[in-house]
């Protein structure tokens, strides 16, 4: 079916999706491995891609360490502390103490970062938020990265790994199709770092008909980087925490400036407060620990980000909606209300275009907030992706397996959305995290771990096949039927997407559910996976761009997949407003204060759950 | 809020095509002109408007949210280094005009080309620094930060 087939051999660093991640990995590789072979294969153009493609208007993710702000484990602490302590605390202290050399690289290079004019410091948004003019931040990074690689293939969807026929577990590589002109592409390589993105639109989105692309995190992030190392069978962690964003309704505009810097906050219908007087109950069922409300202002502990998202939805659900975002007394200041439009500008230009299409000017009308559909990803406040090992001065034994940010499958390594349990890592973080990857990876070539690759022609036969198979499956059926998108022996891939966010969204605690679910519900759902996965073998492509959004379902169901199996695995409700365990309504510190891994067996698609302790620092005496 | 395209202003040129996030920006095959095939599937990123050397790419609010009659448009300016943008509401009482730098350097020159820097020696390799670091990471000038150096243990249980 392909036009042709491109092979690309000999490559050393393998950068698989140029987001913030794989823009790290690219640009670092050249440092430690200046006569290797450095190659970047992404979706759609680097130049604007990935999930800073429209721009930021922070970096959410600065320590200021040089100016005695904070130190690396604080972050630690504050990541823990909002992931109702599910985090892999040994990768956030190595991201957090490398982070600020990627941030004022980021400066030196052109970025425009504000200054705080009384201490010359970056303006703070928030303890660990620093503003910028980021509209050209993806811009930047990416003229950094196109100055390490070797090749650049922009346009291309790459839909598996290679695997090595010499040495089991090992990666060799990976292919894909070009999306503009439908040629097959083999890329032969020692390893491969995973900078693909997270996932949106996997559960029912709020919004209807045209509406369904103003999703919070891009549309575009298909899930690929679970998609990709799943099915090389690599282990998988903590995918049962999806993230549900409070946001601005419909245009979901972000909230961390107004909340942070313009001092905004939320009040209900009848202009109350409302989020206290939900904690009493909340402390019952999460603990002392996580939410002392009244200790909190002493301890300077923030209150995580899904027990607000609990008050809010048990406002509305109380009929006290909508909450509503103050903003009348900030936007009489002409500065606020100017950095009040910029950030939109910045990062989501969608909500100024409702805004101006709804007649809210906030400076007279205190806007309506939402709260969102879920999403799953590893960078922002969640820590969804691979089961990695750290580096080797600061993770004990189960955390270490040689080589820091690889994956279970040798070779294999991640950045960004692909790490899992390095909730806020935001850009910045996940950047610094592809860095660390290349230098990790250069040194396992070095080191000898790539020798003997083989991938035998059957593999890059049976893949190319399997890639273009949708279409071979369009055509041969498509005249059965006179015309439309009705056919007995196949579906298209929006019809495949709605049913996968329709499922999703009732089994596994989406929006119109309240975020609900339990162990029924979860087997129910789990079993009507499996029988899309056969469908998913009959979907059908017209042309090349619905392959794209054929295989972009493919990825974006073996992600689902893994949310169900780790959310029916842990027996809590550990992250009240993000989902609920029905059959499970507390938070159980004695059974499962772990970190849920999963691996799905290539051949045979079983799961395999099991739990891996959780460390956390603490100090030397305590 | 998806994009469209004014038909008297394309010429079919193509840009927005190349730098489409979403694959959606095509070129009509019968008016070799762009149009945006997959509206569900626009996150109104405004790339594809920015780059745009007719002004001819413009967004209208999503149809099951966003009432007729508001416009924000935009202009980038790589050289000068700005982005100007414009907001008209609805009913024309706001109209505002804001402007943004985009960079503070001549684009692209200010990147080192990390082949040509010194190689990293052996010491380098062996430790946890990455380029240019300890630069930057550090308020006194010592090294990294390690679990020793700032009095840190990693303990298994349940602490918080």
């Amino acid at each position: 079916m392909a036009y042709n087939t491109i092979v690309e051999n000999n490559i050393d660093i393998l950068v698989v999706g140029a987001g913030l991640g794989g823009t790290g990995a690219a640009w670092e590789a050249r440092y430690w491995g200046q006569d290797k072979k450095i190659v970047i294969a992404e979706k759609a153009n680097m130049d604007r891609s990935g999930a800073v493609a429209q721009g930021l208007y922070a970096i959410n993710c600065y320590m200021g360490t040089r100016w005695g702000e904070n130190q690396p484990e604080d972050h630690v602490r504050y990541a823990r502390m909002d992931l109702m302590g599910m985090v892999r605390e040994d990768l956030l202290f190595d991201m957090a103490r490398h982070v600020d050399s990627a941030v004022h690289q980021f400066e030196e290079w052109g970025l425009p970062i504000m200054r705080n004019p009384k201490t010359g410091t970056y303006q703070r948004e928030g303890r660990w938020q620093i503003m910028i003019h980021g509209e050209s931040y993806k811009p930047i990074v990416a003229e950094a990265a196109k100055k390490s690689a070797d090749k650049v293939f922009n346009r291309i969807c790459v839909t598996h790994l290679l695997m090595d026929d010499a040495k089991e577990n090992r990666v060799a590589g990976a292919v894909g199709f070009n999306v503009r002109t439908g040629d097959y592409h083999v890329f032969k390589s020692k390893t491969v770092i995973v900078g693909a993105g997270g996932a949106s639109n996997i559960f029912k989105p709020r919004s209807v008909g045209e509406g369904a692309g103003r999703v919070w995190y891009a549309p575009w992030s298909s899930g690929s980087a679970y998609g990709l190392m799943i099915q090389a069978g690599a282990k998988m962690t903590q995918m049962e925490n999806r993230i549900v964003l409070a946001r601005f309704k419909d245009g979901y505009g972000p909230v961390g400036a107004y909340f942070l810097h313009l001092k905004t906050y939320t009040q209900n219908c009848n202009g109350e407060e409302y989020e206290s007087k939900w904690f009493p109950a909340l402390t019952e069922m999460v603990g002392k620990e996580y939410l002392d409300t009244e200790g909190q202002h002493l301890s300077h502990k923030p209150i995580p980000t899904c027990l607000r998202n609990h008050a809010f939805i048990s406002e509305v659900n109380a009929g006290r909606g909508p909450i509503h975002m103050v903003t009348m007394e900030a936007f009489q200041d002409p500065h606020l209300e100017e950095i009040g439009w910029h950030n939109f500008l910045g990062m989501t230009v969608g909500q100024a275009v409702l805004w101006a299409a709804t007649d809210v000017n906030p400076k007279y009308e205190n806007p309506e907030l939402t709260t969102s559909e879920p999403y799953v990803m590893g960078s922002h406040a969640t820590g969804c992706g691979a089961w990695c090992s750290g580096p080797e001065d600061l993770s004990p034994p189960e955390y270490y397996w040689g080589y820091n940010r690889m994956t279970t499958v040798e070779g294999l390594f991640g950045a960004g959305d692909a790490v899992g349990g390095t909730p806020h890592a935001f850009s910045s973080g996940s950047f610094t995290e592809g860095r660390l990857a290349a230098k990790a990876a250069c040194k396992y070539i070095d080191d000898g771990k790539a020798e003997g690759i083989r991938v035998s022609d059957e593999q890059i036969q049976r893949r190319g096949e399997e890639i273009f198979k949708p279409m071979e499956h369009y055509r041969v059926n498509r005249n059965e039927i006179t015309a439309g998108s009705v056919n007995p022996h196949y579906i298209n891939p929006r019809q495949g997407l709605d049913r996968l966010q329709k499922l999703m969204d009732e089994y596994c605690a989406g929006a119109t559910v309240n975020y609900m679910t339990n162990d029924k519900l979860l087997q129910i759902g789990l079993k009507k996976l499996k029988i899309m996965e056969e469908d998913l073998e009959k979907i059908a492509a017209e042309d090349i761009h619905e392959l794209l959004r054929a295989w972009e379902l493919k990825h974006r169901h073996l992600t689902s997949e893994a949310v169900m199996q780790h959310t029916l695995f842990r027996k809590e409700t550990r992250w009240p407003g993000y989902y609920y365990r029905g059959d499970a309504m507390k938070l159980d510190d004695a059974n499962w204060h772990v970190l849920t891994v999963s691996r799905r067996d290539p051949e045979t698609g079983e799961y395999t759950m099991e739990k891996a302790p959780c460390y956390h620092l603490v100090g030397k005496d305590e | 809020m998806p994009t469209f395209v004014y038909m008297t202003r394309c010429d079919g040129c193509g840009h927005c095509v190349d730098i489409c996030p979403s694959d959606i920006m095509h070129i009509d095959k019968v008016t070799r002109r762009a149009y945006n095939i997959e509206p569900n599937m626009c996150w109104e990123c405004y790339s594809c408007v920015k780059a745009c050397p007719h002004d001819a790419i413009d967004v209208r609010g999503y149809a099951d949210f966003a009432p007729l009659g508001h416009s924000v448009r935009v202009r980038r300016d790589e050289e000068k280094g700005v982005i100007a943008w414009r907001i008209k509401f609805r009913n024309g009482e706001k109209d505002m005009e804001l402007l943004a730098p985009i960079t503070t350097k001549p684009w692209g020159k200010h990147i080192p080309q990390l082949s040509d820097v010194p190689a990293p020696s052996q010491a380098m390799r062996d430790s946890q620094l990455l380029f240019n670091e300890p630069k930057y990471i550090r308020l006194d000038e010592g090294e990294l930060h390690t679990l020793e150096s700032n009095g840190l243990v990693m303990k298994e249980g349940v602490y918080y």
